[in-house]
C-alpha cells in the first residue's frame, strides 16, 4: 500500500467499507448512466442492510448518486440536497445470490428515460467492485477508465477491441474477458485502462457489427495521454477523409 | 511499497545515509509517480485536514445512534479544571483522541490513518506535540511519511482492519504508527523509531473488535484514546532507550499470527465481546429499531 493509502484518504466518517465505499458506488452508477439521475431505487443487501444506517450508508450512496466524493462535507445532507435536485429515492432489501456482505443493488433512471440496474459491493478499505451492471455480471474496481463490451464469443473479436486500443496509444492495466454463459455465442469483455479513452473510440466500437453492448465508465481526472490526443487527431482526420 | 520490513527500511537509510523520512517519501515518489512538491503539499493538506476537526469540533453534536458525542468537550473541562492526574501532555491527548475519533462517528470529514475507525489516534500525538512543543511543519510533515511507512510495513506483514485481524491490527497499527511518527519528531534514532512502534504494537497485542451494534462507535472512539496514550508512552519508553526484546517485525508477525486465530465473531462483525453483552444487546435492540 502506498503512503497516502495508509494516511488517508480524507473522507467522511464512520467507516471506510459503510460510508467512504457506498458513496463511491454510489458515484460510479451515477458515472455508468451517464446521465443526472431522477429516480434511485435502493436495495441494501446483508451488513449494508443491518447495520447501514447506523454508518450512514444509505446517505452515503445517495450522495455518491449526486456526483460527491468521499471527501464531501455535504454528505451527511444528502437526502435534502436529492430533494432539492429533484432525484426521487426509495430504499428496500435485495434479494442477492453469492455476493460481498456489503453489497447492494440501485436501480437509476435518468433524465432522459435511460434505466440502469447496478449490483456493487463495498470490499474494504473503502474499495469497491461492480458486479453487474443490467444483465451483464462483471468485476471491476472503478479505479480506472473501463470499457465494458458483450463481443461474439469467436476467434478474433477480441484482439479487434486491444488493437483498436493499441491504435489510440492506451495502455491497458487489466483485461478480463469471459463466455456469458446466460447469453449463447456471447462473451464480456472488461478492459481496464491507465489512460482515457477517447469518446469517439468507444463510439467506432458500439458500431461494430459483431458487438452487442458498450458500457464505458469515464473517470473524472484521467485524461487523454498525449499520444492518445495525436492519434486521436490522426484518426479524426481519417474519418472526415473517408467521408 | 518497496519495504516488506522495518528492519529493510533501516537498512536503506543506513546504506544511503538518509534521513528515514527521505527513504519513504522516496520510495513513495516512485511507486506514485507523484513529484517531490506534489507530495510534500498532499501530505500537509492531509495534515491540514486533520486539524481542522479540532478546531470545528462540536459538542453538542451526536452520532446517528445516540451513543457518542460530547465526551471530547467534557474531557477538556475536567482536564482543564485540574481535576484530571494524567498532565497537560496526556491530558491534551486524550482530548483529541475523543474529539477526532467522535467527529468520525458524527459523519464529519477525518483522515483514515490507517483506517476511519482509527482516525483519532495518530493526529492526537501528533497535533498536540505540535502545539505544546512548537515544532514547524516541515519536521511534522517528515513524521507522518515516517508513520505511513510504519503503517505500509504492518499492512504488507500483516493488516490494519478490525475485521481482517481485530482491534489489535487497527487500533495497534494506529498506535504503532503514532509512536513511530512522534520518536522521529523528538529527534530518536531510527533503532528508538522502529521500537517504539514495536513497543506500542505489543502493548496492544490480542486486542479484539467487538462493536456494539457493529456500528464505529462503542468501544472504538475510547480506544482511540488508548491508543494515543498508549503511542506516547511506547515513545517515552524508547527514548528513554528501553528496547523491545522482540524485534519489530517479529512483534507485528505475531499480531498477524494471534489476528488470523481470532474467531470471526471477535472481528468487526459485532457477534462478540462488548457487543454481545446483555446491555450492547439492548443497545442493537434499540438502534435497529429506529431504523
Amino acid at each position: 500500500m502506498g503512503l497516502f493509502d495508509i494516511i488517508g484518504p480524507i473522507m467522511v466518517g464512520p467507516s471506510s467499507s459503510h460510508t467512504a465505499g457506498a458513496v463511491r458506488i454510489g458515484y460510479v452508477t451515477r458515472q455508468l448512466l451517464g446521465e443526472e439521475i431522477v429516480d434511485a431505487q435502493i436495495n441494501l443487501y446483508g451488513s449494508f442492510l443491518a447495520t447501514g444506517k447506523g454508518h450512514g450508508t444509505d446517505k452515503a450512496l445517495v450522495a455518491g448518486l449526486l456526483g460527491m466524493k468521499e471527501d464531501d462535507y455535504r454528505i451527511p445532507e444528502s437526502f435534502e440536497i436529492a430533494k432539492e435536485r429533484g432525484m426521487r429515492v426509495r430504499f428496500g432489501e435485495a434479494l442477492l445470490k453469492d455476493v460481498h456482505p456489503n453489497s447492494v443493488q440501485i436501480i437509476v433512471t435518468g433524465v432522459n428515460g435511460k434505466v440502469r440496474t447496478i449490483v456493487a459491493s463495498s470490499i474494504g478499505g473503502g474499495s469497491i467492485r461492480i458486479c453487474k451492471i443490467d444483465d451483464i455480471v462483471t468485476n471491476f474496481t472503478g479505479e480506472f477508465p473501463t470499457l465494458i463490451a458483450r463481443i461474439q464469443d469467436k476467434p478474433g473479436m477480441a484482439l479487434r477491441v486491444v488493437e483498436k486500443l493499441d491504435e489510440m496509444d492506451i495502455n491497458i492495466a487489466n483485461l478480463n474477458l469471459y463466455k456469458d454463459s446466460r447469453k449463447k455465442g456471447t462473451a464480456i469483455m472488461i478492459v481496464e485502462s491507465d489512460d482515457a479513452i477517447p469518446f469517439d473510440i468507444v463510439d467506432e466500437i458500439r458500431g461494430w457489427d459483431d458487438i452487442g453492448r458498450v458500457i464505458y465508465l469515464y473517470k473524472e481526472g484521467v485524461k487523454l495521454s498525449p499520444h492518445t490526443r495525436m492519434k486521436l487527431e490522426e484518426y479524426k482526420k481519417n474519418q472526415e477523409q473517408e467521408r | 511499497m518497496a519495504f516488506q520490513s522495518i528492519a529493510d527500511m533501516l537498512k536503506a537509510a543506513k546504506e544511503k545515509e538518509l534521513p528515514l523520512w527521505r527513504i519513504l517519501y522516496e520510495d513513495d515518489l516512485e511507486d506514485t509517480k507523484m513529484d517531490k512538491v506534489e507530495s510534500l503539499a498532499k501530505m500537509s493538506h492531509t495534515y491540514q485536514a486533520m486539524k481542522n476537526i479540532y478546531e470545528t469540533y462540536d459538542p453538542s453534536q451526536i452520532s446517528n445512534s445516540g451513543l457518542v458525542g460530547g465526551d471530547g468537550a467534557k474531557m477538556e473541562k475536567s482536564f482543564l479544571s485540574g481535576e484530571a492526574v494524567c498532565g497537560e501532555f496526556i491530558g491534551r491527548v486524550m482530548v483529541n483522541a475523543l474529539k477526532m475519533a467522535e467527529a468520525n462517528a458524527c459523519m464529519r470529514r477525518i483522515v483514515a490513518a490507517p483506517t476511519a475507525g482509527s482516525c483519532g489516534v495518530l493526529p492526537a500525538v501528533f497535533c498536540t506535540y505540535e502545539e505544546l512543543y512548537h515544532v514547524e511543519e516541515q519536521p511534522m510533515l517528515e513524521g507522518l511519511y515516517v508513520a505511513a511507512g510504519i503503517g505500509s510495513v504492518i499492512a504488507a506483514r500483516a493488516f490494519v482492519s478490525g475485521a481482517a485481524g481485530g482491534c489489535q491490527a487497527e487500533i495497534g497499527a494506529a498506535s504503532a504508527m503514532a509512536a513511530a511518527g512522534l520518536t522521529y519528531i523528538r529527534g530518536g534514532s531510527n533503532e528508538a523509531v522502529a521500537h517504539s512502534s514495536a513497543m506500542a504494537l505489543a502493548n496492544l497485542l490480542g486486542l479484539v473488535c467487538d462493536p456494539v451494534a457493529g456500528l464505529v462507535e462503542v468501544p472504538c472512539v475510547k480506544r482511540n484514546v488508548i491508543g494515543a496514550v498508549n503511542a506516547v508512552t511506547s515513545s517515552d519508553l524508547a527514548m528513554a532507550g528501553i528496547r523491545s526484546r522482540i524485534p519489530p517485525d517479529e512483534v507485528i508477525d505475531a499480531m498477524r499470527e494471534v489476528g488470523t486465530s481470532l474467531p470471526a465473531h471477535l472481528r468487526e462483525t459485532g457477534e462478540g465481546g462488548l457487543a454481545t453483552t446483555p446491555t450492547g444487546i439492548k443497545y442493537a435492540k434499540s438502534i435497529f429499531k429506529k431504523s
